[in-house]
């Protein structure tokens, strides 16, 4: 296999993997003012997964960098391109990250509330516009053949981008609820259950009506077979859900998100950034690529770390895997 | 007809946001690096001693530390993205050197650190003890090695190594990873750097331990602020000297890669053998008029050279020689920036070293800390080390102007041609008024906790499944 296919591999992996991840992050976040009744209901959710938000935003650090060192074109083209979206995502995730870690500090009534829109906002903003960017990366985006994005914001917000962003969106709630179900006991784990299968319906309604669309604009055999897996998935997961096998219904949103990604870079392979107006602006896996060296370094730095990271990650979330209720929310 | 008076604004904000959004990043970062080795070795001592003072210092202090944390993590994810964001065409011309160091830093490093962290923070009721220590350790190491990554990353800017321009891409192409790795400006700036990091730490020891012992010198919890403030005034003691050490060599190194840095530090104008260090020049730094100035003989000389009789080229001098090679055009930094901010940094580093030394005499034989002046001395104690960082940053990406990438890449050529004055603007505010008001709310929240002083502690119950699993949790949110 090409350098240039493993590290497009690579990046896909990595995204999938910070959508999957993150996807409950925000999940949660979302439904912090729907499911979380009172303080210590509020506090239950945060701490499903206060120990592990940090370490999967690095994720997406991580993603940025390989994006970075990989296919230094596209890095460049796509952040100054989609400029006022990204902008908005690194405020909400300023605003989110400080509130988990601040939130508790004071115990004024005020004082959380405040923390609390800066969870949800914090939350919802990346989790509409990661929808809406990832839409317009398969859609393609007017780059001159210098390939400089040369659209404004509102290229960005067109219809196709927009469901985009709502499937996003509607994905990670479903996924948060499906999670809070898994992690929790008591009231709110009932609640939090019964939401998710609510949700489920019209998640899996945007999902598929955004996959065919998607299909519509750029195909391949395996995008086709992805997305099919990844509607499976998700109805599976919503049964799953109804039926209370929590941590089954959570593989099912986990692959099912997991696969949609996929979905999109699958039809968008060998491009990484299409031009929606001079074909020789597009940018592909190889004329966006790092030399052959720059690659075979990462490479090997990739196959070395990733398994050491995976396996102290997925330890952490052994150590934390006890459900956790309002009982075990401290005074202070 | 938009293009040139424009594109010279937008060029401007995107400098000016650069310069502040990593300036406000870099107050959180040195106190992550030292703070988490800091505490590391407090727990350490707990865990060898089973003294509880240190426990309590453990816990104390790691509050502070995870304060200042969370600022640190979410305002570095705006440092990776600005560069694609607003120097895109910058990334163009260096990503295949520049974003190896910056993926590796994140796999390697990052993961490491926000993973430990995650454990260390709501660990402490379900991790064996060892394990639980090794997670701060972990996550110390982890910080710390993220800051090699970056600082060779920086490093290739100072003094491009180890790769080849391609004319053909017009782009910088890696040859010679190792050589990135071992460039000798990052082999001396780390140490440098993370010396100016212990130092933000030790002096914050310091400061909140000696406020505690100055205001309630009879309290029960005496001892553990005692250890603290001698402790942390060793800290700033041991890393002053190191900082003075590795700036004396990097000094050296500069005047071989970066002569003209080391000329605009100086506000030398015409080349010197020997030339003697301006300590205060009061006049016009266009080099026309010296109004007073106090210098001493052969410095310059030593520091740039080491032999105190070394020449120094001069700005002058060093202008028509990359006139010559480069076309004509500016090479000069802005020399009164360079100038002030080169001693700025010397000036409160060695104030903080000074301080530190004051506190351990007022320490002598058992002796306790007391009076108004030490205690000013001592709140003002963070304070300078993290000045003398923030423009010892300044000095040295300031003096590298006007290159991005020295004898590369112009600054002006680097930046994102698609990003619109109006665009850059927004962002500019948008990130000063968030950074703004999260300073005031973070500053207050470190105030309020360590005036809150040190905890009780309760030895921590051996985690146990069984045992009891509806008790709560040591640690939340």
């Amino acid at each position: 296999m090409e350098l240039t296919t493993i590290w497009f591999l690579l990046v896909a992996v990595l995204f999938t993997g910070y959508f999957i991840l993150e996807g409950f992050d925000f999940g949660v976040g979302m439904l912090l003012p729907v499911l979380g009744r009172d303080d210590r209901e509020r506090r239950v959710m945060i701490n499903t997964i206060g120990p592990v938000w940090d370490g999967n935003e690095v994720w997406l650090i991580t993603a940025g960098g390989a994006m970075f060192a990989a296919f230094p074109e596209w890095y460049a083209t796509l952040f100054s391109g989609f400029y006022l979206p990204l902008l908005l995502i690194l405020l909400a995730l300023i605003a989110r990250g400080v509130a988990f870690e601040y939130r508790h500090k004071r115990p004024e009534a005020s004082w959380k509330r405040r923390w609390d829109h800066a969870i949800f906002f914090g939350s919802l903003i990346p989790a509409v516009l990661w929808g809406v960017a990832f839409a317009n990366i398969l859609r393609g985006v007017p780059l001159d053949a210098d390939h400089e994005y040369v659209g404004g914001l509102l290229n960005l917000l067109n219809p196709y981008a927009l469901l985009g962003g709502a499937t996003t969106a509607a994905l990670f709630l479903t996924h948060g609820a499906v999670f809070i179900a898994l992690k929790t006991v008591g009231d709110i784990r009932e609640r939090a259950a019964a939401l998710a299968v609510r949700l489920g319906l019209s998640t899996a309604a945007l999902a598929v009506t955004f996959l065919t669309w998607t299909l519509t604009i750029r195909s391949s055999a395996a995008a086709v077979v992805l997305a099919a897996g990844a509607a499976l998935a998700l109805v599976g997961g919503l049964a799953a859900a109804k039926v209370r096998r929590e941590g089954w219904a959570f593989t099912g949103t986990a692959v099912a998100i997991g696969l949609a990604v996929a979905t999109l870079f699958a039809a968008l392979f060998p491009n990484v950034l299409p031009s929606t107006l001079d074909p020789a602006g597009t940018l592909t896996a190889s004329n966006a690529a790092s030399t052959p060296y720059t690659l075979t370094i990462m490479t090997w730095v990739a196959v070395f770390f990733t398994p050491i990271v995976l396996a102290y990650q997925g330890w952490t979330y052994w150590v934390f895997r006890r459900r956790i209720g309002v009982a075990h929310i401290p005074q202070h | 007809m938009s293009s040139w008076g424009s594109q010279v604004d937008a060029l401007d904000v995107a400098r000016w946001q650069f310069g502040v959004t990593t300036v406000y990043h870099f107050l959180f970062v040195p106190l992550t690096i030292g703070l988490s080795v800091l505490v590391a070795i407090l727990q350490t001592l707990w865990h060898r001693t089973g003294d509880e003072k240190y426990l309590k210092l453990t816990k104390f202090y790691g509050k502070l530390f995870l304060i200042n944390f969370a600022m640190g993590v979410v305002t570095g994810i705006v440092q990776e993205f600005q560069f694609g964001m607003n120097w895109s065409d910058y990334s163009r011309f260096v990503g295949d050197i520049f974003g190896a160091p910056l993926a590796i830093e994140a796999l390697v490093a990052f993961f490491l650190e926000s993973t430990f962290i995650g454990l260390w923070i709501f660990g402490w009721d379900r991790l064996p003890k060892r394990l639980h220590l090794a997670s701060i350790w972990a996550a110390a190491i982890g910080t710390n090695l993220s800051a090699y990554f970056i600082l060779a990353a920086n490093s290739f800017m100072q003094n491009p190594v180890g790769y080849r321009y391609n004319p053909d891409t017009g782009r910088a192409e890696l040859t010679d990873f190792v050589a990135v790795l071992t460039n000798k400006v990052a082999l001396i700036t780390f140490p440098h750097t993370i010396a100016g990091a212990f130092l933000v730490a030790g002096s914050l020891l310091v400061a909140v331990a000696l406020w505690h012992l100055i205001r309630n010198p009879d309290s029960t919890d005496t001892p553990a602020y005692r250890f603290a403030a001698r402790f942390g005034s060793w800290v700033t003691l041991i890393a002053a000297t190191v900082v003075v050490i590795t700036g004396d060599i990097q000094g050296k190194i500069m005047t071989q890669v970066q002569p003209m840095k080391m000329a605009a530090a100086e506000g030398l104008y015409t080349t010197e053998s020997p030339a003697s260090f301006s300590v205060l020049t009061i006049g016009s730094l266009d080099g026309s008029r010296e109004l007073f100035a106090i210098k001493i003989p052969y410095l310059l000389s030593y520091l740039g050279t080491g032999d105190p009789n070394g020449t120094v080229h001069g700005i002058d001098d060093l202008q028509a020689l990359y006139t010559a090679q480069y076309g004509p055009g500016s090479y000069t930094p802005i020399i009164p920036v360079t100038y002030w901010s080169f001693r700025f940094m010397i000036a409160f580093g060695l104030a903080a070293a000074a301080i530190a030394l004051l506190v351990l005499w007022s320490q002598r034989k058992g002796r306790t800390p007391r009076g108004k002046w030490l205690l000013r001395a001592g709140l003002a104690m963070p304070i300078l080390p993290l000045l003398a960082n923030s423009f010892g940053w300044i000095f040295t990406e300031m003096g590298r102007q006007p290159w991005i990438v020295f004898g590369e890449m112009l600054t002006r050529d680097g930046v994102s041609r698609s990003v619109s004055l109006a665009e850059v603007l927004t962002s500019f505010t948008a990130f000063t008024l968030i950074y703004a008001t999260l300073a005031v709310v973070e500053v207050k929240l470190l105030v309020r906790y360590a005036k809150a002083g040190v905890p009780d502690v309760t030895p921590e119950p051996e985690p146990d499944d069984t045992d009891d699993a509806d008790r709560p949790l040591a640690f939340a949110y």
